[in-house]
């Protein structure tokens, strides 16, 4: 049976002016800083470790544990930096808290930055979002003029600077070393770790970065109580989650779920998806953004949580879920998915810079027709090469995930989908309607 | 033979050393017969660095324990893993790695299977430490998959186009594919595209079809020379080297990249299709471009020059060159080269035999010593010459043509006395040091790549840079503290600082609270003194040519009694510091020996009398010139009007001289004025030592044959000196140097067999410490940071080493000329016959006197009264000139050079900008420039750093000669600036 999900972070979503500071503390907006300015700054880290709460940006990393890493008495000034760089295909989520609940994230940031002892904040959006940036700056100054922001947070002495920061267009700025790098004016290129951020981060200066999502979690942690937002989640992990259900379904969009739904559900019940559109039926989901591999149709009834997902050898992931039907042609997917892989490597590293590029190539002779047998094991070396053993986490071949982030897709597009492949190369060409938009976007 | 020839087995403490002959064994497995081979035949002439064992665990660290290919070894903690690999032999492949540059991980093809507590994964071994208990693989089959993954990766969008790239040969990228990749490539697509090469500055061009982003030249750029002017554009496999728009790289420091790139991506404008590695012969050798005694490796090809490289000699240029000295080779083949002796007949020179023009050298000094005394004779010049050329024209000098009369510096310098007789720092110790203060001109452009040192010690040691200078140089910067003073009132800042008085007011233009800033700087550095090692060094040189040098030695004097300090001379022209050491100054026997302090000693020794009195320095013979006292000038590597800060002075020096001689490579200004011109061999035709900044001395290599006929200094003295009657006795270096090591000081126990041994890459300090000569060995060359150096050392790590010598080196095939060892060099050197046949004319006094004591070198100078020859307060109206030499200029070997010659700024005046705005003048309009000597029209640049009473003009650019306006019996210049539109002046005054 469905498990019904508590409404956390969508909880305003669609009310009048959802984004207002006046609305949003009509439904007890900013109480839960207030409670936690009356913690101790530890205690309120304690009760976000207690609550379970993961890294919604994918790694899933427990929040409350990263927060204790950064060096208590430190000389330099802490920093807390605010990912809201989502550029992943298919995920989209973040986006919507800053349209529709930004003041939810501000004050979820306002609480960190208290339980941190962080004076200054920043956002760091991505470069496409100029109107969530619009509504996100908006709720900052409103945050300011209220006094949740400035020289003495409500009166209490705690200073607190929130900045909003936007990219310039790339998704590797999302990798949080590489955001860094960029805050700091610089190209966003990831850094070598160790050291990580929570000691050397942000100019030199022990720094949390934390999701949007995430950071939207904790004013309703404050707010109930951490055993209540435990108890939402599963064992490892605490709360809802919000899902960006994309693709071939009657209803996509975001939804907030229990952790405990499955694929299946998600694409099929009456709150989500609504089901396929008439006469499709489901070839492959990814369950978890492009860089998890798809699960078969007969896969589908997975929960889409941390572990349940590892236990099968996928990814949660940023909760990108894309579901596509039986008139999707495999191999053109994947070249779409590697494309934006390849497009996005920093160039740092040679394993991505260059496998990236030669992966996209050869599944782009595959979909035109030009592909060979021995294509199929090339393109499976060339992952390993990239990523040995196509594992994850994967080994140091690279400084950042972004390289070994395409071989398992590669992997199991292949694995999947051999016949669809072999079809490619035996008939030399690709037995799917043509897709001119691909083919003209291609950048050979 | 296996494609993977990995050298892992014949560790550098298991190879034979290049002079010992290993015993051949049968039972020897190849890959260790290979090596033996090539260690037994170094490449490299005179170095013998074959034989170099691993740098010593400095024992302040402590050592893990750890294992290399089942091999246990102890390495350093901290250490990265390739670093612990190198020390042991064990090579590991690498592209983006550089041992002078921070760690990036950018390639990764260093990856090596580690044994952890987790199991076993891939690392990068440049930039994972190792520690205790590791077990590192090199070339497991996971670490050989990865290894030859990252290579195919590489050549993807490689264009191999090997045949006609300069790399080819010397390749890292092509030696560690035939090493460690694939046998072949699958990939089949096609490979990016870009305009082939482009040019990014005046001397590189960049290929980025061959480029593997591997982040070396960019991290140069920015973390070694801090010109930051390349940078990755694009990403993913777009990903390209780029100029920012409008902006060339323009550093001083280009040719580095060049050199540290490892594939054939940027290559330097002057070396572009002019030879194949494997046709290049070489010599390891020391550039003389500036005084800093840079370590180079210089290549020539069918008898041509064609390259020089850096090598990295730890102890003073990590490997690195600067742009002049990497490229003013060149210059001995321009058409300004002297060929063939000449002579003066009536206003023309015409070419000579040596045997005429030697004739009537000597008839000329003769004639000036019969009419007036050998103090009537002078010789200005010798810093182009080696230490054995400097100490025969010393000794020439004082027992043949009996004159005290010379002087290495052309006025440009500072007092001999003084330079010699202060406390010494290495550049190590410079660089160590809690404080360094320099007195003296922009480093960046006179001494370049101590400029590099610098900025390292200010950057990664926490050395506190204080600058006294009377404008901002190119360390201003990294300076802690930069105190511009007024020209001329050096010494009184210098007082200030020194003294425990309070300050009250500016002192010669610096704010007070700057003064005792430093003050407390030098305080805090006094109480960090460290056993053996200055808590201060002092960087010793000429701020300015337009303020005298009395002030800066007076200054220098006052801060020789700061607590802990010792000096690191800035005397920035070629050997100069050598010539000095061996008597060429006035007052100054060979060995920092004043004159009536070593009497006794040299005459004994010499056999013959000294001169009574203390010479002239070439400002007083100039000047004794002009007023008709001198006889006979001899100009050895000289061209004061062009060098001299009084071109006014050195013109009517030059002309009222009665008789003038130049030993030189180049025709001048000044040369062109001689009666007797005699070819001078240039620095590479020809063998000797070097002395730097430090008192380092190091090996001077020839490569080619000389120029025309041109011979040697020291042999072009001792048949000078033969002429005139006395014969010295030398017929090779070697016994030039012999007697140097027995009667000089300094020099003592400093032998051939101890500089061109084992210290050759680093050189010997002199003094000599200790038993022998520093105990540390070179550092060992990584193959792939120095790729183009042929070296028997580089070849023993190289991935390559058994494919390349079953292929290209077996030994017969290389035995000829300059690659052989450095004992055959030495020994038979190729030296021309001399008249010299008969023993020293000394023996017979050093048989008849008992031999005096040796004498000990100069101490510290007597503190000279204070604010002697202070300049007078400025005259209304009036601004005090600075002006110093820039890495690009007018100077002769600059000029001679195509591809440097206009290199230069463009002639410019610097004032503040309420100057201009006084005179109503726009920045970049043009002014003339009036001073008590002459007159100058050139454009003005506001520049506010530039204190209002100062202007600023750079010395000796074509077109604009600063030595037409310097006046060098003031302590310093003083110049009008006005508009040179109001009254339509044409300059020139």
């Amino acid at each position: 049976m469905l498990p019904a999900a508590e409404k956390v972070i969508t909880r305003n979503w669609g009310k009048p002016d959802s984004w207002t500071l006046e609305a949003y503390r009509k439904s007890g907006g900013y109480q839960s800083l207030e409670k936690a300015l009356g913690m101790s700054p530890q205690a309120v880290t304690d009760e976000v470790k207690k609550s379970n709460l993961r890294g919604r940006g994918g790694a899933g990393f427990p929040t409350g544990l990263k927060w204790s890493f950064v060096p208590k008495d430190s000389p330099k000034p802490k920093y807390l930096a605010v990912n809201a760089d989502e550029s992943e295909p298919g995920t989209f989520k973040d986006r919507y808290i800053l349209e529709n609940d930004p003041h939810m994230l501000l004050e979820g940031i306002a609480i960190a930055a208290f339980a941190l002892g962080v004076h200054t904040a920043y956002i760091y959006a991505r470069g496409e979002f100029k109107f969530p940036t619009q509504r996100l700056q908006g709720a900052v100054d409103e945050a300011y003029q209220a006094g949740f922001f400035g020289p003495s947070m409500l009166g209490k002495g705690f200073a607190l600077d929130v900045y909003v920061v936007r990219g310039a267009g790339a998704y590797i700025c999302g990798e949080e070393t590489g955001m860094l790098e960029s805050l700091e004016g610089k190209k966003g290129w990831p850094r070598l770790k160790p050291p990580f951020p929570a000691v050397v981060g942000l100019f030199g200066s022990p720094t949390v970065v934390n999701n949007v999502e995430t950071l939207a979690s904790v004013p309703a942690i404050l707010e109930h109580g951490a055993a209540w937002y435990a108890k939402l989640g599963t064992e490892k992990s605490g709360g809802t989650k919000l899902i960006c259900l994309s693709g071939s379904v009657k209803r996509p969009g975001v939804f907030e779920i229990s952790m405990r739904t499955t694929v299946r559900q998600l694409i099929e019940d009456e709150r989500y998806g609504q089901g396929m559109p008439a006469g499709r039926k489901v070839k492959a989901v990814i369950p978890g953004g492009s860089s998890a591999p798809v699960l078969a149709a007969n896969e589908l009834d997975v929960e889409l949580e941390f572990e349940a997902l590892k236990k099968v050898d996928n990814m949660a992931g940023s909760g990108g879920v894309i579901v596509m039907d039986d008139t999707t042609c495999m191999v053109r997917s994947l070249w779409r998915v590697i494309r934006f892989y390849a497009e996005e490597s920093c160039g740092q590293c040679t394993p991505c810079r260059e496998g990236g590029g030669w992966l996209e190539k050869i599944l782009e002779r595959i979909e035109r027709g030009q592909g060979r047998e021995s294509d199929l094991d090339l393109l499976m070396d060339v992952c390993d090469n990239i990523s040995p053993g196509v594992a994850w986490p994967p080994a140091q071949t690279t400084i950042c995930v972004l390289g070994p982030s395409m071989p398992p897709a590669v992997a199991a597009g292949i694995q999947m989908f051999r016949d669809e492949y072999l079809t490619h190369v035996r008939e030399g060409r690709c037995p799917f309607p043509p897709d001119r938009l691909l083919l003209r976007l291609a950048r050979v | 033979m296996s494609k993977r020839a990995k050298p892992a087995a014949p560790a550098p403490e298991t190879a034979a050393p290049a002079t010992a002959a290993p015993a051949a064994e049968t039972a020897v497995p190849a890959a260790e017969l290979v090596a033996v081979r090539l260690t037994k035949r170094p490449l490299l002439t005179e170095s013998g660095v074959g034989t170099a064992p691993p740098p010593p665990d400095s024992g302040d660290g402590a050592s893990v324990n750890i294992t290399i290919d089942g091999r246990p070894v102890q390495a350093k903690a901290g250490q990265w893993i390739i670093q612990a690999a190198d020390d042991v032999g064990v090579y590991i492949p690498r592209f983006c790695y550089h041992p002078r540059m921070k760690p990036v991980g950018m390639c990764r093809m260093c990856l090596v299977e580690v044994e952890g507590p987790r199991g076993s994964s891939l690392m990068p071994a440049c930039y994972n430490a190792v520690s205790e208990g590791m077990e590192i693989k090199t070339a497991s089959e996971k670490a050989t998959k990865a290894q030859e993954g990252v290579l195919e990766f590489l050549l993807v969008n490689h264009p191999l186009d090997c045949p006609v790239c300069d790399k080819g040969g010397e390749c890292p990228l092509q030696d560690q594919t035939l090493a460690y990749g694939p046998g072949e490539s699958r990939f089949v697509e096609e490979k990016r595209h870009w305009e082939k090469p482009i040019p990014i500055s005046d001397l590189v061009y960049l290929d980025r079809e061959r480029c593997i982003q591997c982040g070396r030249c960019v991290r140069f750029a920015d973390e070694v020379a801090g010109d930051a002017l390349i940078d990755f554009a694009q990403r993913g496999d777009q990903t390209e080297v780029a100029t920012f728009p409008g902006e060339p790289y323009s550093s001083y420091f280009s040719g580095n990249v060049v050199q540290i790139c490892p594939v054939g991506a940027l290559t330097a404008k002057p070396y572009r299709f002019k030879a194949r590695p494997w046709d290049l012969d070489q010599v390891e050798s020391t550039c003389t471009t500036c005084s800093v005694g840079c370590r180079a490796a210089l290549q020539s090809s069918s008898g041509e020059l064609t390259r020089l490289i850096g090598v990295d000699s730890d102890p003073v240029n990590w490997g690195w060159l600067c742009d002049k000295g990497r490229f003013a080779y060149a210059s001995s083949t321009s058409p300004s080269r002297i060929a063939v002796p000449m002579v003066r007949r009536g206003d023309e020179l015409v070419e000579a035999s040596w045997a005429d023009a030697l004739s009537a050298a000597a008839a000329g000094l003769e004639a000036a010593r019969n009419a007036g005394g050998g103090s009537s004779i002078g010789i200005i010049g010798g810093a182009r010459l080696s230490n054995e050329d400097a100490y025969v024209w010393a000794k020439v000098a004082r027992t043949v043509l009996g004159t005290d009369n010379v002087d290495a510096q052309l006025g440009d310098g500072l007092p001999a006395e003084t330079v010699l007789g202060l406390p010494r720092a290495t550049i190590d110790q410079t660089a160590s040091a809690p404080l360094v203060i320099t007195l003296g001109p922009d480093i960046k452009d006179e001494l370049a790549v101590l400029y590099l040192r610098l900025r390292h010690a200010v950057r990664e040691n926490g050395t506190q840079l204080i600058e006294l200078t009377p404008a901002p140089t190119g360390l201003s910067p990294y300076a802690a503290e930069t105190l511009i003073y007024r020209p001329g009132e050096a010494a009184t800042l210098a007082a200030a600082i020194a003294s425990g008085a309070p300050v009250t007011g500016d002192v010669a233009g610096v704010a007070y609270g700057t003064v005792e800033a430093v003050r407390a700087h030098v305080d805090r550095s006094a109480k960090m003194a460290r056993p053996g090692a200055p808590s201060i060094v002092v960087i010793l040189g000429r701020p300015s040519l337009a303020e005298s040098d009395d002030q800066i030695a007076a200054a220098a004097r006052i801060l020789a009694d700061l607590p802990g300090v010792a000096f690191l001379p800035a005397l920035r022209r070629g050997n100069v510091n050598g010539a000095l050491d061996l008597g060429l100054a006035p007052g100054v026997l060979p060995g920092r020996v004043g004159l009536e302090q070593g009497r006794a000693w040299y005459e004994h020794h010499w056999g013959a009398d000294l001169p009574e009195q203390r010479g002239l320095d070439t400002a007083g013979m100039l000047t004794a010139a002009a007023r008709g006292h001198i006889g006979a000038l001899v100009l050895v590597g000289a061209d004061p009007i062009a060098d001299f800060p009084d071109s006014n002075v050195a013109l009517k020096g030059l002309l009222g001289s009665r008789f003038l001689v130049a030993v030189d490579t180049h025709i001048t200004e000044s040369v062109r004025r001689a009666d007797v011109i005699l070819p001078a061999a240039a620095w590479s035709e020809r063998r000797g030592t070097f002395t730097n900044i430090e008192g380092r001395i190091s090996w001077l290599s020839q490569l080619v044959t000389d120029h025309g006929v041109a011979w040697p200094d020291w042999m072009i003295a001792s048949e000078l000196a033969a002429r005139l009657g006395v014969d010295l006795g030398y017929s090779s270096l070697e016994d030039i140097w012999d007697e140097v090591t027995r009667l000089s000081p300094l020099h003592a126990g400093a032998g051939y067999d101890l500089i061109s041994g084992q210290q050759a890459r680093d050189g010997v300090m002199v003094p000599l410490v200790g038993a022998g000569a520093e105990s540390r060995s070179p550092r060992p060359l990584d193959p792939m940071a120095d790729p183009g150096i042929a070296s028997a050392e580089l070849h023993k790590l190289s991935p390559t080493a058994l494919l390349v010598a079953a292929v290209a080196m077996e030994p017969e095939a290389n035995g000829n000329g300059a690659r052989s060892g450095s004992a055959g060099d030495l020994a038979s050197g190729g030296e021309r016959p001399t008249s010299a046949t008969a023993g020293p004319v000394a023996e017979d006094r050093e048989a008849a006197l008992p031999p005096p004591a040796k004498p000990a070198r100069l101490g510290l100078p007597a503190v000279p009264p204070p604010s002697a020859n202070a300049p007078s307060a400025p005259r209304e109206g009036s601004l005090r000139l600075v002006s110093r030499r820039t890495l690009w200029d007018g100077g002769t070997q600059v000029q001679a050079v195509a591809a440097l010659a206009d290199l230069h700024p463009e002639p410019a005046v610097r004032v503040h900008p309420s100057v201009l705005a006084g005179l109503g003048v726009a920045h970049g309009e043009s002014v003339r420039v009036t001073s008590a000597k002459g007159s100058l029209t050139l454009p003005a640049v506001a520049d506010g750093a530039i204190p209002p009473g100062t202007a600023v003009l750079p010395w000796n650019l074509p077109g604009a000669r600063a030595a037409d306006l310097i006046d060098s019996s003031s302590p310093a210049t003083e110049v009008r600036v006005e508009s040179a539109a109001s009254d339509g002046g044409d300059g020139h005054g």
